[in-house]
């Protein structure tokens, strides 16, 4: 037990208390704006489908496009699990919600998990586009959920101290899970396939295991959202936010669950931060992506960012050497 | 009965023979070289003793038991191992998990554990971790442990993927073209390793080598190969002799 | 009667989404990379086209092959500012940014037109063919046979010219052709410009078959288009024109016989089955990595 509160775990629990410390005075004492107030908790659903879309796209390395497939089957399932009990306390009530949403997700990502064994890169990337694009036509041709019109009248229990333990349980298992044997045997199939195989990684078990699990916070993020709205419209579940998840996960960095947390709150904050200049919003989005992507990728600005950490890596690690001597 | 027992083993693609009637025993502790020019189907034969590809004729087995069509999964914990002829490490893993990769089905805990980090988790690791670095100081790779696999040069590299392979914990390893690319003190350096390794961890070694004083040095037995048939198969010294052997080497 | 009516419909469909597949199969064939942005820029060539048109009152003609210049060098420069730095980058990487270019392409577009669908006035004056019951729109018969020309030329480009063997290497092997002295960067360019230039043809086509344009029209066109090249295989171009003719009849199909909602899900459905039995689509080559 000793090794569980070690000084790293303790740190990272007193940040965790901290942080949602921080969001509660924020938020009682009314220093938050109403609108920043309302964008809390997409904020925080948004971290938590990046975080597990990392998972997939970071350390097993496939390119998915149908995370919003995902989380549009949970929200659904959650919420009309939710609606159909009306009786029940609503703590137990949104409980159950999100683990009939998050597991009626995770089927869905056993489905989508057979021919992910088969495919790879974009054609991987085409089909999961084309599961989440048939996932939303289905939804919008179903009677019980609504149809193209939405579904209303969902109750509306999450609220951003149930989302902050949501993302908090979400990191804690995905990178607990990264740091295991588990985790390593997933990042060595993204490394090497073939070697992997060798050495007697179970490929097929373990890339299941990603889509269901990825699935499974996916869902649980689509019930947060559909008790946070009240109502749910499958017009949002389209590629175009699987793409918005993609963009968060692929700027924050690939396999960086830190990076995953903080693209979010800015992806998430950015057209708000727009507001004034609401008709340059898309353009300034895109231009922004397009400059940060070719800052990332270029070999060249890589090559002379690379010369300028090392500089800086040299100089503080002088001192720490002389030390050691 | 011999560790290895391979019998007729042949794959063809889309009508040619890649490698036919293949015939191989290695014994125990044996250290054996796969020989032959470019092109005779050496590898081919490691990808079929791995699963990598599907035998079309001919079978093989480990210790008795019967291998042929199984899964490179299923072959690697029958007690397989392999290096590859263009290096596969895990590049943007650690020197050290690359190696613990390989100790994947040799120390577990379930998926729960991992996830919650129980005490099962923390003991496994660190038995792990200890088995790791003793596996990365035999091939004097322990003060890299914490390098990124695609930091090391060269020759470490080849050695890094040798250890992993260990990791597995095989009975016989599959060395493709080990000394490749390095120097003769490299090679010298390599030969003496692979010797430990043998006599270490109580393994038979079957190489794939282009290198002759690597393979005079170290193998008992050697058979050559060529346009995916046996030539010749034997003592490594009288072998080597072989006018048919000097022929397929060095043409007419 | 209906039916071939319906069958007919498909065709003209299936022949714009071949149009704009062919863009897309050809960019990933010379550059590896899904030019998500290919879409928004037959939507560029219908607005280049209908300002031609209507702003500076040019003969259609005229317009249209402005419009495929200007797409032309759309491509062109595209290609020089967003993916040309990028080509060492991971696909992921290229992948982002030709998505960013699309939401450019569709925010610009938005700025100076603003987000209503504009009425597209059809440039193509040619009357309705009656077989019986059966008529023919004049805008489906200018398709199809632009379809056709376009797909004949095209094949003969490619087999027949120096270019267009040049194309062929570089997507077989690009560091090959260029020890062979092909000029790579040359043939991308070019590349560009052609599936550019063909979207402009699209995207003319499609305003004319459905009488509006939009900053969105090229999304879901783009998407069933990037379906429709895959399904053929990406990166192969008789495969493009044969998944863009099939995605048309099986759209058409299943809105006329099955549901109208559902079209697209029987669409996406039928990809995804194409590609678990052929992992590289209907005429792709499956390539099998060697150890």
């Amino acid at each position: 037990m000793k090794k569980i509160f070690n000084k790293k775990n303790l740190f990272a629990l007193l940040a965790v208390v901290i942080g949602y410390l921080l969001i509660f005075l924020l938020v009682e004492q009314d220093i938050l704006s109403r609108q920043y107030r309302s964008l809390l908790v997409p904020i925080g659903i948004n971290v938590i489908l990046a975080v597990s879309l990392n998972l997939t796209t970071g350390f097993l390395g496939e390119l998915t496009l149908g995370h919003a497939g995902f989380m549009a089957v949970g929200a659904y399932a959650g919420c009309l699990v939710s609606m159909s009990m009306p009786g029940l306390p609503s703590l137990l009530n949104l409980f159950i919600a999100l683990i009939v949403g998050g597991l009626a997700a995770a089927v869905f990502g056993v489905i989508i998990g057979v021919p992910v064994l088969r495919l790879k890169g974009d054609y991987l990337a085409i089909v999961t586009l084309a599961f989440g694009e048939i996932i939303r036509s289905v939804i919008v041709n179903l009677d019980f959920t609504g149809g193209a019109a939405g579904l209303k009248n969902i109750p509306k229990y999450s609220n951003y101290t149930i989302v902050y333990i949501a993302i908090v349980i979400t990191i804690l298992v995905i990178v607990n899970l990264v740091k295991s044997r588990h985790g390593r045997a997933i990042c060595s199939i993204r490394e090497n396939r073939i070697a992997a195989e060798s050495i007697g990684i179970n490929v097929t078990y373990y890339k299941i295991l990603v889509f269901v699990l990825a699935a499974f916070f996916a869902g649980v993020a689509g019930v947060l959202y559909g008790q946070n709205l009240g109502y749910l419209q499958p017009a949002t579940f389209d590629y175009n936010k699987s793409i918005e998840i993609l963009v968060i996960v692929v700027l924050g960095g690939m396999g960086s669950i830190k990076g995953s947390v903080i693209s979010a709150i800015i992806v998430t904050l950015l057209p708000e931060v727009l507001r004034g200049a609401d008709d340059y919003r898309m353009l300034i989005y895109a231009v922004v992506l397009i400059v940060m992507m070719l800052l990332n990728g270029s070999p060249r600005i890589a090559e002379w960012k690379g010369n300028i950490f090392s500089k800086l890596h040299s100089i503080k690690k002088r001192p720490v050497a002389q030390k050691g001597e | 009965m011999a560790l290895l027992e391979v019998k007729n083993l042949g794959i063809s693609f889309g009508g040619l023979r890649a490698v036919d009637d293949f015939n191989i025993s290695v014994e125990k502790g044996q250290l054996y070289g796969l020989i032959g020019p470019n092109g005779a189907g050496k590898t081919t034969v490691f990808n079929l003793l791995t699963g990598v590809y599907k035998p079309t004729r001919g079978a093989f087995s480990l210790d008795g038991v019967n291998l042929t069509g199984k899964t490179p999964l299923q072959i690697s914990k029958a007690g397989i191992a392999r290096t590859f002829q263009n290096i596969r490490l895990f590049n943007k893993m650690t020197v050290l998990d690359n190696v613990k990769v390989g100790l994947h089905n040799q120390r577990k805990y379930s998926l729960l554990s991992g996830i919650l980090h129980s005490p099962a988790y923390f003991r496994e690791e660190k038995a792990m971790d200890e088995k790791a670095m003793e596996l990365l100081k035999v091939f004097d790779l322990d003060k890299e442990a914490a390098f990124l696999a695609c930091n090391l040069p060269y020759g470490k590299q080849r050695k890094l993927e040798i250890a992993r392979a260990l990791a597995t914990n095989p009975k016989l390893l599959l060395l493709d073209e080990p000394a490749a690319g390095m120097n003769p003190n490299e090679t010298a350096e390599l030969m003496k390793t692979i010797r430990f390794v043998r006599d270490k961890f109580d393994i038979a070694i079957l190489l794939i080598e282009h290198d002759m004083r690597l393979v005079t040095g170290i193998c008992e037995e050697v058979t050559v190969l060529n346009f995916g048939t046996e030539l010749a198969h034997g003592k490594t010294e009288e072998t080597l002799k072989d006018p048919k052997v000097i022929t397929a080497y060095l043409g007419e | 009667m209906n039916l071939i009516s319906q069958l007919i419909n498909g065709l003209n469909v299936g022949s714009i989404y071949a149009l704009i597949a062919l863009g897309y199969t050809m960019v990933y064939g010379i550059a590896k990379m899904l030019n998500f942005a290919h879409g928004d820029v037959i939507m560029v060539g219908a607005y280049t086209v209908y300002v031609a048109i209507n702003n500076l009152g040019w003969p259609p003609m005229v317009a249209v092959v402005f419009g495929i210049f200007v797409c032309a060098l759309l491509g062109v420069v595209i290609e020089k500012v967003a993916y040309k730095p990028l080509r060492r980058a991971s696909p992921l990487a290229v992948l982002i940014t030709a998505i960013g270019v699309s939401y450019l392409l569709q925010s610009l577009s938005l700025l100076i037109f603003g987000s209503k669908q504009i009425p597209f006035q059809s440039i193509i004056h040619l009357d309705p063919i009656k077989i019986g019951a059966l008529t023919i729109s004049g805008e489906a018969v200018v398709t199809l046979v632009t379809t056709v020309i376009i797909m004949i030329a095209l094949t003969l480009f490619i087999n027949k010219t120096k270019a267009g063997k040049a194309m062929l290497a570089v997507s077989e092997d690009r560091a090959a052709a260029e020890l062979m002295g092909v000029n790579v960067n040359r043939t991308i360019s070019m590349t560009f410009a052609i599936g550019s230039g063909l979207a402009t043809v699209a995207g003319v086509l499609y305003a004319c078959s459905y009488g509006f344009i939009g900053p969105y029209m090229g999304s879901m066109a783009g998407i069933k288009a990037f379906i429709a090249a895959v399904l053929g295989g990406i990166g192969n171009v008789p495969g493009a024109m044969l998944g863009g003719i099939l995605l048309g009849l099986i759209e058409s199909l299943s809105k006329a016989y099955i549901s109208s909602q559902l079209s697209d899900a029987i669409v996406f459905g039928v990809l995804i089955l194409v590609l678990l039995i052929r992992p590289a689509g209907l005429l792709g080559k499956s390539r099998t990595e060697k150890v």
